[in-house]
C-alpha cells in the first residue's frame, strides 16, 4: 500500500473515533435548566417527551470502547501500513501454528521413520494418522472404504497392477504412475476388437461368444502379449494388468472391453510426493500394506519381508 | 452540536448519516483497488485460458458456489487439508471472484491436479461412482452441451475491459480454441488450473 492511502486510511479511522467521541461529549452531559429537558412534543395536552441526559452507566460503556479501540489500533494492523505494536499477522500466526504442530509431531515421525512400513502398518498411532490423510487425500478416488471405484483400483484385495512390495507402494504414491492401454481400433477393426473381447473372456472362463476366441488368441498373440504376458497375468513393470482373474479395473463384461481393447484407457495414479512430503508417503504406504493385509498377500509379492507376520 | 439541531434539519441528518455509514467502505473497501497487493497478480497467475474461462461460467451457472468456497483460510486445519492459503493476488483476473461463503463439499481453491481429468468426468455425471458418501448432485448434461464458441471472444472482450490483459491473439483465437467442446470439458479445464500456481510457493 503507498504511504498515502495508508495515512488515508489513518487519518478516517481515528478521525471516526475522535467524532463519535465529539459526538458523545456534545450530547451526553446533563442539561442544566429544567425547562430545556422539555421537548415541544406533546400528547394530549399533558403528556410530553423529555430530554433527559444518557444514562452514566452507558456513557461509561461508550468512553470504554473507544479506549478499547484505540488499544486495539495501538496493538495490532488497522492504520495503513502501521503494524501495531505486537507485529501481530496472519501469515505469522500460521506459521507459528504450523510450526508448534511441527514441533509436537516431531518426535512421532521420528519414530515413524526409523520403522519399516510393515511395522509401520501395526502400529496403530502411525495408522490413526495414516486414516486422517486417506481420509483427505485418498478416499476421493479409491474410496473411504479403499475398495475402489470402476477405474481406480481395490487396495483391499491380492490384486495389484503396479506391485505390493514396500517400495514399489511408495513409489506409487509419491511419484504416481500413468497406465497407458493404447486403443487399438484402428489396428484390429471391429471385428478384431470382437475377437479379442471374446478371447480375453475366456481367459477368466467367462465368454460371451466362444466361436469368436480361436480367433482372438491368435490376435493376442500379435498386439497384446507385450504388456500383459503370454499367460495374461501382466506385467507389474508395466502396470499391465492381470486378464486371466475375475478382477477387472473397467469391467469384464463385453461392453467395458470392447471400450477398453478399442479406444484404451488412460489410468492415472497423481504424484503425492510434493502435497504430502516423504514420511507421510511412507504412513500412507503402510496404510495400503494394513488395508490388504490378510488378504492373500501375505508371503506373497512382499518379498520375505512378510516372514515377521502374524 | 446538539442532536436536536441534527434531528431537526433534514439535509443535515442526510449528510452525517451517509459520512458514517462509509466509513468502513473507505478505509476497508476503496483502497484496496490501489493496493500493490491486491492488484497485483501472485507468482504464476495468469488470465484464463479460453476454454477455463468457458468452464468458470459453467461453474457460476450451475451455483457451484453455494457449496463450494475458494479460500483457503491461513489457519492450519485448512492449510493441512488444502495447500497454500489463499492470496489476494489469485483473484486479480476473477471477476467476480468466487471466494464463496460455505463449504457443503470441500474448498475448491487448491483442486487443480488433485484428481486426474477422467476422474472429474464420472465425477460430475454421478459424484457417487467414485465417491459413495457423496450428497454432491450429478451434472449429466454438461457432457452433452456444446459450447457457444462465437461468445467467447466477447466474453474476453468485456474482461479486458475489466483489466485482465488478453492479447489481441488470445481473443482471436478464442473461438476456435473452444469450438466443440463440451461445457464438461471446459468446466475440467477450469477445475485444473484451480491453485495450480500455488503448487509452486513452497510450504510456507
Amino acid at each position: 500500500m503507498t504511504s498515502g492511502w495508508s495515512w488515508f486510511i489513518a487519518i478516517v479511522a481515528l478521525a471516526n473515533v475522535a467524532g463519535a467521541v465529539w459526538l458523545l461529549l456534545a450530547n451526553g452531559r446533563a442539561v442544566a435548566a429544567d425547562a430545556a429537558k422539555q421537548t415541544t412534543h406533546v400528547w394530549d395536552g399533558d403528556l410530553t417527551e423529555l430530554n433527559n441526559p444518557l444514562p452514566r452507566w452507558w456513557v461509561w460503556l461508550f468512553i470504554l470502547t473507544v479506549i478499547f479501540s484505540l488499544v486495539y489500533l495501538a496493538l495490532y494492523p488497522g492504520l495503513g501500513n502501521f503494524a501495531g505494536q505486537l507485529g501481530w499477522s496472519q501469515q505469522k500466526q500460521h506459521a507459528a501454528e504450523v510450526q508448534a504442530a511441527r514441533e509436537v509431531q516431531a518426535p512421532r515421525y521420528a519414530r515413524f521413520a526409523a520403522m519399516t512400513l510393515d511395522d509401520l502398518s501395526r502400529d496403530p498411532d502411525a495408522m490413526g494418522e495414516a486414516r486422517s490423510l486417506w481420509a483427505n487425500g485418498c478416499a476421493g478416488c479409491h474410496g473411504s472404504d479403499a475398495r475402489g471405484a470402476p477405474g481406480f483400483p481395490n487396495l483391499t484385495d491380492a490384486d495389484w497392477l503396479w506391485g505390493r512390495d514396500p517400495e514399489t507402494l511408495v513409489t506409487t504414491i509419491g511419484a504416481g504412475r500413468i497406465g497407458a492401454m493404447p486403443g487399438w481400433q484402428a489396428a484390429l477393426t471391429d471385428a478384431g476388437v470382437e475377437e479379442v473381447v471374446a478371447y480375453v473372456q475366456s481367459l477368466s472362463g467367462a465368454a460371451s461368444r466362444p466361436e469368436l476366441v480361436e480367433a482372438g488368441a491368435t490376435r493376442y498373440a500379435m498386439f497384446c502379449v507385450a504388456c500383459h504376458g503370454v499367460d495374461a497375468r501382466g506385467n507389474p513393470l508395466l502396470g499391465a494388468p492381470n486378464l486371466a482373474d475375475s478382477i477387472w479395473l473397467y469391467g469384464g463384461d463385453a461392453e467395458a472391453l470392447r471400450v477398453s481393447i478399442g479406444q484404451g484407457r488412460q489410468g492415472q495414479m497423481p504424484a503425492h510426493e510434493a502435497l504430502l512430503g516423504k514420511d507421510r508417503v511412507r504412513l500412507l504406504a503402510a496404510y495400503v500394506l494394513s488395508l490388504s493385509a490378510g488378504s492373500g498377500n501375505d508371503g506373497g509379492t512382499r518379498d520375505g519381508s512378510a516372514a515377521g507376520g502374524g | 452540536m446538539k442532536h436536536d439541531v441534527i434531528e431537526k434539519n433534514l439535509g443535515l441528518l442526510a449528510v452525517l448519516t451517509a459520512l458514517v455509514i462509509s466509513v468502513a467502505g473507505l478505509v476497508e473497501i476503496i483502497p484496496l483497488y490501489f493496493a500493490t497487493e491486491t492488484t497485483t497478480p501472485a507468482p504464476g497467475i495468469k488470465p484464463y485460458t479460453a476454454l477455463e474461462l468457458e468452464g468458470r461460467d459453467v461453474y457460476l451457472r450451475e451455483g457451484c458456489y453455494n457449496c463450494h468456497s475458494q479460500m483457503v483460510r491461513p489457519l492450519r486445519s485448512e492449510t493441512e487439508r488444502y495447500g497454500h492459503y489463499s492470496l489476494a493476488g489469485e483473484s486479480v483476473y476473477d471477476h467476480p471472484f468466487q471466494f464463496g461463503s460455505k463449504r457443503t463439499g470441500p474448498d475448491l481453491a487448491r483442486v487443480g491436479g488433485r484428481y486426474t481429468d477422467e476422474w472429474h468426468r464420472i465425477h460430475f455425471r454421478n459424484p457417487r461412482d467414485v465417491v459413495p458418501e457423496s450428497n454432491m448432485p450429478g451434472f449429466p448434461w454438461l457432457e452433452e452441451n456444446t459450447l457457444d464458441a462465437s461468445v467467447t471472444p466477447r466474453k474476453m472482450r468485456a474482461l479486458r475491459l475489466a483489466g485482465v490483459p488478453y492479447t489481441d491473439e488470445e481473443v482471436a483465437g478464442a473461438t476456435e480454441a473452444v469450438q466443440g467442446r463440451t461445457e464438461l470439458d471446459a468446466l475440467i479445464a477450469y477445475m485444473q488450473v484451480l491453485g495450480k500456481a500455488s503448487r509452486t510457493w513452497g510450504n510456507e
